[in-house]
């Protein structure tokens, strides 16, 4: 839930009180416009990752004849996905599951280092958020503009720049939810059928849909998103520890917080000789040691003011955080570590001649070191940063392994399940088989089928004109699976339990490339049931 | 029921009043939209209640106004795709079996529709895959009784053997120890000597007097070395594969009052395409020739 202010919060606890408010009202959020390095950093990644999402579908590569020349497909209606010079079959799902290991350890990996930048920068829910924010603003001004116009009456000028607003995010949106289908279909095609009407079903539906979802969470839902629905808050904490980067309030420097000038030498002495109540900031109760710092104003204004700290409680942290909260409440569910907070203290730090960066990265280790008067600095390597990092690098590895190893050829068999066998005139025995094989070179080729494990065996196509011979020549187009049904025609001679290991073997004649696949060969079992 | 609101001193929020063994839940409330969507889902579901079947009578059901049945739906469908493959359906009876087989898309069709059809109505007698069971035929094995090429499977599907039909495959083995032709022991030699045929170590004088007796009763159907003849469907003797069993009392049993098993004319109940389609089939288990 987010605190806004003092006042709705005492009203919100009154109301809580009363014992029947178990939902609340969404408190609107005006975020203030912020300048500094911070904002220009979000700006710069909100900027690449917009440009990758937006443009990637248009990149051509080039491909065989067959193929789409769109460099990253994801066409599920062929069964293949294509980056770049990657083609992936139904088969290779396995890879996925290697990518998303690697995304979440890496998610963790960035989180133990420095805290939830993910949520700050990278989400599509900031992004989008952020990029929204950015266009409201131009239209409807900064965050005082906006509360005052949201408060006063409906005039012509509310109704046009709020229209205004609307039509672009929707034009966003739509945009948005366009991309995301050219990821699936060939762009430059589906952009034509799009607005000639040619368009599947499936095109218009996800396209309004994804541009729905944009248009909803972006522009409205925003910072609920983040509160309520998304389970990773919920277990980041599980990532942090007291060596972890996150955007932190240095309170032993800023409190006892105070509005109002103050001696010259005041940010020396705090930081020179933090004092007890401080200290107690640092665990987490600032708001009530301002409060005593503020009692303890009144009865004596030298010595408090010669105790004042570094932060003028002018609230611009507040104003500034895109979800509403004040940083100086210490680490928080719903703090995404964007860092804008950083930039608009170090704004009125820089107005008010004190050192900037009273708002910081750090961690809370260093930060009670600091507030004891020492410095504990930033310890990278740590048992979770090194299993983390060690996961990481093992799933990455063995990923670029089996990619490089990544076999063109690909051979399944599968033995009929009825009959299992079949007795012949002269008392031979014939299993059949369904063999898959997967061409995945971009010729076609002839493979070499043979068996190993039964002597004498012949093989025959069924429903072929060909004659039984101990290898078939099994031909696969490019880029296809070829489906055989093969009969195995022999007298097995260690038949256990009904069945002796056979096993495939494929070959491609061009390249040489082999495999091979263990089956089983089928007969009556010891007490000759047929 | 919440019996003590309190504020929380580590929070500073307050309990809900709810309290399990000492463990009391704080009051962080949910924003009202997440209710109002918890409202939506229930009005959505009042409204799909009225327009979809919904609620069961004595009489029948619910229709909702929209008149949504999912049997009707699997008859549109079903409807749509039988029209779909009409036009290779059609193809499948009026060529011949050549024609068809030079056809991928033909042989796909006709093998996809073989296979569910033999599911469906061959399965129960012949096996999963033609496999056979005692008394039926194994059709993937190649043993045939009638001839194993396409139009000869065709025609035994069509017509049936024994079926009553007058086109039907018909033969009968006379019923030899039945109606007293060959005295049992007679039979216990002819038995002892078809055993050699296929393998069954025996000699001796039973052998040689069997043979005579098979020269002269039974050569004249199943042949000299007892090959069979696919005229009369007459079984080759000299095989590993027997469909009444392999034992010498199982082939007594069969000279002395034959089994002759009955397979149903099909014409009646499937079409021409179907038909191929299932010799088709039938011909691709391993057997074909």
């Amino acid at each position: 839930m987010s605190r806004i202010s003092k006042t709705d919060r005492k009203l919100q606890v009154e109301q809580e009180e009363a014992g029947q408010h178990l939902y609340a009202n969404r408190v609107r959020v005006y975020p203030k416009s912020v300048r500094g390095p911070v904002r220009r950093f979000k700006w710069a990644v909100l900027a690449f990752c917009l440009s990758v999402y937006y443009l990637l579908p248009w990149l051509r590569w080039s491909r065989a004849p067959h193929q789409p020349d769109q460099a990253v497909l994801l066409d599920l209606w062929h069964e293949r996905f294509y980056f770049f010079n990657l083609e992936f079959w139904p088969q290779d799902i396995y890879y996925l599951t290697g990518l998303l290991i690697m995304g979440a350890v890496g998610l963790f990996l960035v989180t133990s280092l420095v805290g939830r930048v993910w949520c700050g920068y990278a989400c599509p829910q900031t992004v989008w958020t952020d990029l929204y924010m950015w266009i409201e603003r131009q239209i409807e001004g900064d965050r005082n503009e906006r509360m005052k116009r949201d408060a006063g009456p409906v005039t012509a000028d509310v109704v046009w720049r709020k229209t205004l607003k609307h039509v672009l995010w929707l034009g966003i949106a739509f945009w948005t939810g366009g991309a995301w289908i050219m990821y699936y279909v060939d762009a430059p095609t589906v952009t034509v059928e799009f607005w000639t009407g040619t368009a599947s079903s499936e095109v218009y539906f996800f396209t309004f849909l994804f541009t729905a979802t944009t248009y909803l969470l972006a522009g409205w839902a925003r910072e609920q998103v983040c509160t309520y629905m998304c389970p990773w808050p919920r277990f980041q904490s599980a990532m942090l520890d007291e060596q972890s980067l996150t955007v932190t309030y240095q309170s032993w420097r800023g409190e006892p917080r105070m509005r109002g000038k103050r001696p010259d030498a005041t940010p020396a002495n705090a930081t020179a000789a933090p004092g007890a109540p401080v200290a107690v900031a640092a665990a987490g109760a600032p708001v009530a040691v301002a409060a005593s710092a503020t009692a303890a104003a009144g009865a004596a204004a030298a010595p408090v003011t010669a105790r004042a700290g570094d932060c003028v409680d002018c609230g611009a942290c507040v104003t500034a955080c895109p979800t509403g909260i004040d940083i100086r409440d210490g680490i928080q569910l719903e703090c995404i570590n964007c860092g804008l907070c950083i930039d608009a203290c170090n704004h009125v730090m820089q107005k008010t001649g004190k050192p900037g960066w009273l708002i910081t990265w750090d961690t809370l280790a260093d930060q009670a070191a600091k507030a004891a008067g020492t410095h504990a600095g930033f310890r990278f390597f740590r048992p979770r940063t090194i299993i983390y990092l060690s996961a990481l690098c093992i799933a990455a590895l063995a990923m670029a392994v089996a990619l490089a190893m990544r076999p063109t050829i690909d051979l399944s068999v599968q033995h009929d399940r009825a009959p299992l066998f079949v007795k012949l005139v002269d008392g031979s025995l014939r299993n059949g088989y369904t063999i898959k094989i997967s061409n995945k070179t971009q010729v076609p080729v002839t493979f070499e089928l043979s068996t190993d494990g039964l002597p004498g065996a012949v093989l025959t196509e069924a429903d072929e004109a060909s004659s039984p011979a101990t290898t078939l020549g099994l031909p696969v187009g490019a880029d296809r699976v070829g489906t055989f049904r093969i009969l195995v025609t022999g007298t097995p001679t260690a038949l256990d339990d009904g069945s002796q290991p056979i096993d495939f073997k494929l070959r491609n004649a061009v390249t040489g490339e082999q495999t091979v696949y263990h089956s089983v060969f089928m007969g009556p079992n010891s007490q000759g049931r047929r | 029921m919440p019996t003590k609101i309190e504020k929380d001193s580590v929070t500073g929020h307050t309990t809900t009043g709810h309290e399990w063994d000492g463990l009391k839940e704080l009051n962080r409330p949910l924003p009202k939209w997440w209710l109002y969507t918890m409202y939506a889902t229930i009005v959505w579901a009042a409204v799909w209640f009225v327009l979809y079947p919904s609620w069961p009578g004595v009489n029948g059901y619910f229709r909702g106004t929209l008149g949504y049945s999912q049997r009707d739906k699997v008859e549109a469908d079903v409807a749509a795709v039988a029209k779909q493959r009409a036009g290779a359906m059609d193809k499948i009876a009026a060529l011949p079996f050549d024609e068809i087989r030079k056809d991928p898309q033909l042989m796909a069709m006709a093998e996809t529709a073989g296979r569910i059809t033999f599911a469906n109505n061959c399965q129960p007698c012949h096996g999963a895959g033609g496999g056979g069971n005692p008394g039926y035929p194994a059709l993937a094995a190649g043993n045939w009784l009638w001839g194993g090429t396409l139009p000869e499977i065709q025609q035994t599907i069509t017509y049936g053997i024994r079926s009553g039909d007058a086109d039907a495959r018909n033969s009968q083995m006379p019923r030899f120890g039945a109606d007293g032709v060959l005295k049992p022991d007679e039979i216990q030699q002819v038995a002892t000597y078809v055993a050699t045929l296929y393998g069954k170590p025996e000699t001796g004088k039973a052998v040689e007097a069997g043979k005579q007796i098979f020269a002269e009763n039974c050569a004249v159907c199943h042949g000299d070395a007892g090959q069979g003849n696919r005229e009369m469907g007459a079984p080759k003797l000299a095989a590993r594969t027997h469909l009444y069993g392999d034992d010498l009392a199982a082939i007594v049993a069969q000279v002395t009052n034959p089994k002759m098993g009955v397979m149903p004319a099909w014409h009646t109940r499937l079409d021409t395409a179907t038909i191929k389609s299932l010799a088709i089939y039938v011909h691709s288990l391993g057997g074909g020739e």
